[in-house]
């Protein structure tokens, strides 16, 4: 079998990227294992968890339903790239003052996928946040405290 | 939200202890930085993939590994010649016993293949897709067995039979054939017949549940590096390294003392990371191959081989008198094990009429095998089964005798000195406490619309201590380095931190936790059973006494008075009076820069077994809604309420009941493994495996009960495993009071509940007006 | 595997023609990756063709929207326009899995993987949407209902592809919905899908009218019946009534483990019922 390798450039979390990759590797695949980038994690390689979510172009997409060569010429946002130098963001302040994290597996998808969605909606509601997140899936908090951290990073980022 | 301990000072006079502060391993899991079981990678590794059963039940004729050894990329292969073959040894791992006849024989198939997924062999490879195609050139003969697959068909005579010499234990005299049937327990308490012949009413119930998986989002994950010499390193994703140091040691045979296991964070556990799948294997492939070797497993070998719980099948009977005094209970269990010996039906058995202070009562547990995943524990194994059967009887007890549900349970209530059916008595408990907050929480009393309905249930697990060790390492800038040895899956390190603060007496931010690897630290038991901050908790405490006496010691000296004359108080070492002498207060800070010179390093140590866990009892109500063209039930409102003992981080606490209750929630209304004829798993991955989502859910509000356990510094109790007991059985009372059908089986899926309503079109028009 | 990207009609067509084996569309992704990952299927080639300009865009003609067959349902949500006109259609497309699958899944890589219980194809169906497909011979245009034979299959001869859906144009007092039944609220495949499209008269009375099923027969139906019982009516409770019945006598669907046979034929007249009084509601306020 030929494992002839493509090379790919793109832009992740704003710095000119390159590598190698199998086609049928995954951005998922080629983040943690060629990138060592690992904050985006596999829960389950189908689209079904939200875990390895990541934006590109700007938009919410899971890492995992992404092939590592589509990225050519594209960018890709990681949870690497969400707090700016020594400055976590909103969320990721207000996850942590909110306790909306136990094992903390599914919290760098949470983040990317919450921050999309304040991106558009400043002002979400209750029902928004949680139809917006029911992509990424939680077995530890029950859901709660993360509605809670977002609608009031939501209010923190509006007031500011 | 929670109605418990203030925000900005502790509870009860505490600075720290009951506070809601930034947990110390936080920054780096909401970054991306913190490290997971598949984080690591190290230069040089192979990447190790399973080659699992197609087959349900099967012998296995022969392995030919031979293409897949010739492979380019190949460097080692691995099967059960590889693993040693062990007799029966029972051992502890987390709350229910494992035998390593079995562990050796799940980690990898020896006679027989005794479920789809049930791993055959191993491949190491230079990439995930060498060593997918590895597999695909291991070639295997199997004999094809009939398998058994439900509870019941598993006991019937002419059951295949999955264990040739598996007679019956616990059965006078014992059985002369062979069955599926491991084991028979029994506790019991008075003499049940004299208390159902007295009863006024009696409600007696068949129940059936369905396995369901403990579905941590993180999947199996290790790396393990084995050395020339045969030292070895091993990094997984669990929850008690030293357990699996202990079983891989054995599986190997390997040195105990030569194997170094850490313990990566933790992507979830709930029981299911008690118990070694990868790591053996692991440590196999790299011993062979003389390079670190990877390995994770797709979410797809999560379900297809790791262990859920049980599904079960169920009898329960309840007679009380006329004023609403239970007079006998009686419970027939049986559980599936899956492939192995070894469901929790024993601690069902125990917990199933916990809340109740009985004067008859018995319980009856079969454990039986089938062809399935071994089970593995979750969260309070065994308990949320039976007492789901046992808390809808309640409920319809409290129908028949025209009693409000709470007040029956108030009536009948566990406190201190009942005595349990499996034979301690209780010591101070809280149900009490829970069953009053339920009764006059405002939840209880909001109105309710048409096909809607409100449901109640207790819960109840008796939580435990076991072996933990705690070293502080005194630094000379005054911070302390507190290593403990039990594995933070729900936020333990934060309340750790809180406690050892509190008794040093120092900034929090002075605190920096560390889950120290099996050198580093004396043996302590995994993290399960609710009980890494009672247990590491104490062990934390008494090695914050024990530096907190050698610094006192170093003062003494240095101030030239007996020990005795000094006292710690507030981070400061102070004279015991002002006889002692005027000295000045000295910090914490200020003894440890001075270590050096005052006689060497200060630690503080502490290896303890710790006893007296204390119970933890929860009552939870929740409001649904169904949908009678559909049967959709949605869950409206739930309020969780639980004795803590003392919530040292409450925001945690409150953590664990919400997650514990939307778990619940999954399991009555949609979680459940679908098989098909051939024995093969038909929903293995998370778009049919139906765990709740974000907008299944409400808000889940919390109300924390604190009656402390008087064997902790601090009153603490376990908190994880209790709340995911009540929720099935709150949310089937829930629906029958929404549309009038008491339903026996879980879950209560769409189809179901449908089926229901439709057979029972009538009587439906009046329901819950 | 092989991966190519060509930037133009004919550079699709040419390699899904040229090339021998087994040669997958790669649109948003989120069927075929799936499918990769867990071994369903080995494609020699992946041809991606969101290079092309003509699948990625969405382009008013001739009163209605001709819309790329890759584009994503999030973009589609985004397109203020298109959402008014169909809603029944970008709400389907927006059902699909989670926030996280809507940034990718398209409607052409959802009609084409011709799962029996696809949610867009059942309101493309409703819609009389039209498939432009591009092959060897040139282009050709399709009507929705004809692009999927079977689970899993399509009419499509090699070297063909779906480049564009067309929505023709939306008439006065009409409209159209989607709904579907799910175990969960959100991410489950549907257990069945109702797509209603209808138009009515000054008076109010129903002219025209479809109606189609999705997951409750090897393909996605149009149920004429169902949209007899509606046509000349006033579309009143009785009216509905007997269109939810003759929905749920069409039914022809499959025990499995998202359904039972008694539920989905069941649950699709519900789910009929629903979809036509959102769809009555829209018409009438259009």
């Amino acid at each position: 079998m030929s494992r002839t390798k493509i090379h790919v450039a793109t832009t992740v979390n704003g710095d000119a990227v390159e590598f190698l990759c199998e086609p049928p590797q995954t951005l998922l695949d080629v983040l943690r294992d060629e990138l060592h980038l690992t904050g985006s994690k596999e829960g389950c390689a189908s689209g079904d968890c939200g875990a390895c979510s990541v934006t590109l172009d700007g938009r919410l997409v899971c890492a995992c339903l992404v092939l590592a060569v589509e990225t050519t010429g594209h960018s890709v946002e990681t949870i690497e790239g969400m707090a700016d130098g020594d400055n976590l963001h909103p969320l990721q302040q207000k996850f942590l003052e909110h306790a909306a994290l136990q094992c903390g597996v599914c919290t760098p998808g949470f983040l990317v996928a919450a921050k999309a969605l304040l991106d558009v909606e400043a002002d979400p509601s209750e029902t928004q946040v949680r139809y917006w997140l029911a992509g990424n899936l939680c077995r530890c908090t029950g859901y709660d405290k993360i509605v809670r951290a977002v609608l009031d990073a939501a209010a923190e980022m509006r007031a500011n | 939200m929670s109605d418990s301990a203030k925000n900005d000072s502790g509870s009860n006079g505490h600075k720290y202890v009951g506070t809601r502060q930034v947990r110390p391993d936080g920054v780096d899991k909401v970054t991306g930085r913190a490290s997971f079981g598949a984080d690591l990678h190290v230069p040089n590794m192979l990447i190790g993939k399973v080659l699992r059963s197609p087959h349900a039940h099967a012998r296995i004729l022969s392995i030919d590994t031979s293409k897949a050894e010739a492979l380019a990329g190949v460097k080692a292969v691995v099967t059960r010649d590889d693993i040693n073959d062990l007799p029966s040894e029972m051992v502890p791992a987390g709350e229910m016993m494992v035998n390593y006849r079995d562990i050796t024989r799940n980690v990898m198939a020896r006679e027989k293949v005794l479920y789809e997924g049930h791993a055959v062999a191993a491949v190491a490879a230079v990439s995930e897709s060498v060593g997918l195609e590895a597999l695909s050139l291991i070639d295997v003969a199997y004999e094809v067995l009939p398998h058994v697959i439900d509870v019941m068909d598993s006991m019937k005579p002419d059951a295949p039979l999955l264990h040739d010499g598996m007679i019956t234990q616990g059965v006078e005299p014992a059985p002369e054939k062979p069955s599926n049937v491991a084991k028979r327990v029994e506790f019991a308490i008075g003499d049940v017949d004299a208390g159902f012949a007295d009863a006024d009413v009696i409600v007696e119930r068949e129940f059936k549940t369905k396995p369901v998986h403990q579905a941590y989002i993180e999947p199996h994950a290790c790396l393990a590096s084995v050395a020339k010499d045969g030292k070895a390193e091993l990094w997984c994703t669990t929850q008690g390294h030293f357990v699996v140091r202990g079983h891989c040691a054995r599986l190997l045979g390997m040195d105990i003392s030569k194997l170094r296991v850490t313990a990566s964070e933790i992507g979830g556990g709930f029981g299911g990371k008690t118990v070694v799948y990868l790591e053996p294997v692991a440590l196999a492939l790299s011993r062979k191959s003389g390079q670190p070797v990877k390995m994770t497993m797709t979410r797809e070998e999560v379900f297809r081989a790791t262990g859920p719980t049980s599904g079960a099948h169920m009898r329960i009977k309840i007679g009380a008198k006329k004023d609403g005094r239970i007079t006998a209970a009686d419970g027939l269990f049986h559980y599936q094990a899956g492939a192995f010996p070894g469901s929790p039906v024993q601690l069902g058995c125990m917990c199933a009429f916990a809340p109740y202070d009985l004067e008859n009562a018995r319980t009856v547990g079969y454990d039986v095998v089938v062809n399935r995943p071994k089970v593995a524990a979750y969260r309070a194994p065994g308990a949320p089964i039976a007492e789901y059967g046992a808390e809808c009887v309640i409920d319809e007890l409290a129908k028949k005798l025209g009693m409000d549900p709470i007040e029956l349970r108030l009536k009948n209530a566990a406190k201190e000195g009942t005595q349990t059916v499996y034979g301690p008595k209780l010591g101070v408990v809280g149900l009490v406490e829970t069953l009053e907050a339920a009764k006059a929480h405002d939840h209880y009393k909001a109105p309710l619309g048409k096909h809607q309905g409100r449901g109640v249930a207790s819960g109840y697990w008796f939580n435990i201590g076991g072996e933990s060790c705690a070293t502080l390492n005194m630094s000379e800038d005054g911070g302390v380095h507190l290593v403990v040895g039990t594995p933070d899956i729900g936020g333990s390190r934060a309340s750790l931190c809180l406690m050892a603060a509190e008794e040093l007496g120092i900034d929090l931010d002075k605190v920096h936790p560390h889950i120290a690897d099996t050198a580093s630290l004396g043996y302590t038991f995994l993290t399960g059973g609710s009980r890494a901050t009672f247990a590491s908790g104490m062990a934390v405490v008494e090695a914050a006494r024990d530096v907190i006496d050698k610094m006192r010691e170093r003062v003494a000296k240095m101030w030239d008075i007996p020990v005795d004359a000094v006292i710690w108080e507030d981070g400061h070492a102070r004279p015991a009076s002002s006889n002692a002498g005027a000295f000045e207060p000295m910090s914490l800070a200020e003894i440890t820069a001075m270590a050096n010179k005052t006689g060497g390093p200060l630690v503080g140590n502490a290896a303890i077994n710790a006893q007296g866990a204390g119970p933890s009892f929860g009552t939870h109500i929740v409001d649904v809604e169904v949908d009678t063209e559909t049967g959709h039930v949605e869950i409206l409102r739930y309020t969780a309420i639980q004795d803590a003992g003392r919530a040292v981080s409450p925001g945690y606490v409150e953590g664990q009941l919400q997650g514990g209750a939307v778990q619940g929630i999954g399991w009555a209304l949609n979680e459940e493994y679908v098989y098909g004829e051939d024995g093969k798993l038909q929903n293995a991955g998370f778009l049919d495996y139906r765990i709740p989502v974000c907008s299944d859910v409400p808000m889940i509000d919390t109300v924390i009960v604190e009656v402390p356990n008087p064997t902790h510094r601090f009153g603490v109790r376990g908190v994880g495993e209790t709340p995911i007991v009540p929720p099935m059985a709150a949310i089937t009372n829930a629906i029958e009071q929404a549309i009038g059908i008491r339903f026996n089986e879980l879950p209560m899926s769409p189809p179901k509940v449908l089926a229901a309503i439709d057979a029972s079109r009538g009587p439906l028009a009046d329901a819950a007006e | 595997m092989q991966y190519e990207s060509p930037t133009s009609i004919e550079g699709v067509v040419a390699l899904l023609a040229d090339n021998a084996g087994d040669i997958r569309v790669l649109a948003g992704g989120t069927d075929l990756l799936v499918q990769l990952r867990a071994g369903m299927v080995s494609p020699d080639l992946v041809v991606d063709i969101k290079n092309v300009r003509e699948t990625r865009s969405i382009v008013p003609e001739d009163g209605g929207y001709r819309v790329g067959a890759a584009v994503s349902g999030a973009e589609l949500g985004e397109h203020a326009d298109l959402k008014n006109a169909w809603p029944g259609v970008v709400e389907a497309a927006e059902l699909i899995g989670s926030t996280q699958i809507q940034g990718r899944a398209s409607m052409g890589g959802n009609l084409c993987n011709a799962s029996p219980a696809a949610d867009t194809v059942p309101a493309l169906i409703a819609a009389g949407a039209v498939c432009r497909v591009a092959g060897p011979g040139g282009e050709r245009d399709v009507p929705v209902e004809e692009i999927c034979t079977g689970p899993g299959k399509t009419s499509l001869a090699k070297g063909e592809f779906v480049v564009s859906i067309f929505l023709p144009e939306r008439g006065e007092r009409s409209g159209d919905a989607y709904l579907r039944f799910i175990p969960r609220t959100e991410m489950d495949i549907a257990v069945v899908g109702a797509g209603v499209n209808l138009s009515l008269d000054a008076a109010g009375v129903c002219t025209a009218a479809s109606v189609a099923l999705g997951a409750v027969a090897p393909t996605a139906i149009l149920v004429p019946e169902a949209s007899a019982a509606l046509v000349g009516t006033k579309v009143e409770d009785a009216n509905m009534d007997a269109m939810a019945a003759a929905a749920s006598a069409a039914c022809r669907p499959v025990d499995d483990k998202r359904g039972t046979i008694e539920y989905r034929t069941k649950v699709a007249g519900v789910m009929a019922r629903r979809a036509c009084a959102i769809a009555l509601d829209r018409a009438r306020s259009s």
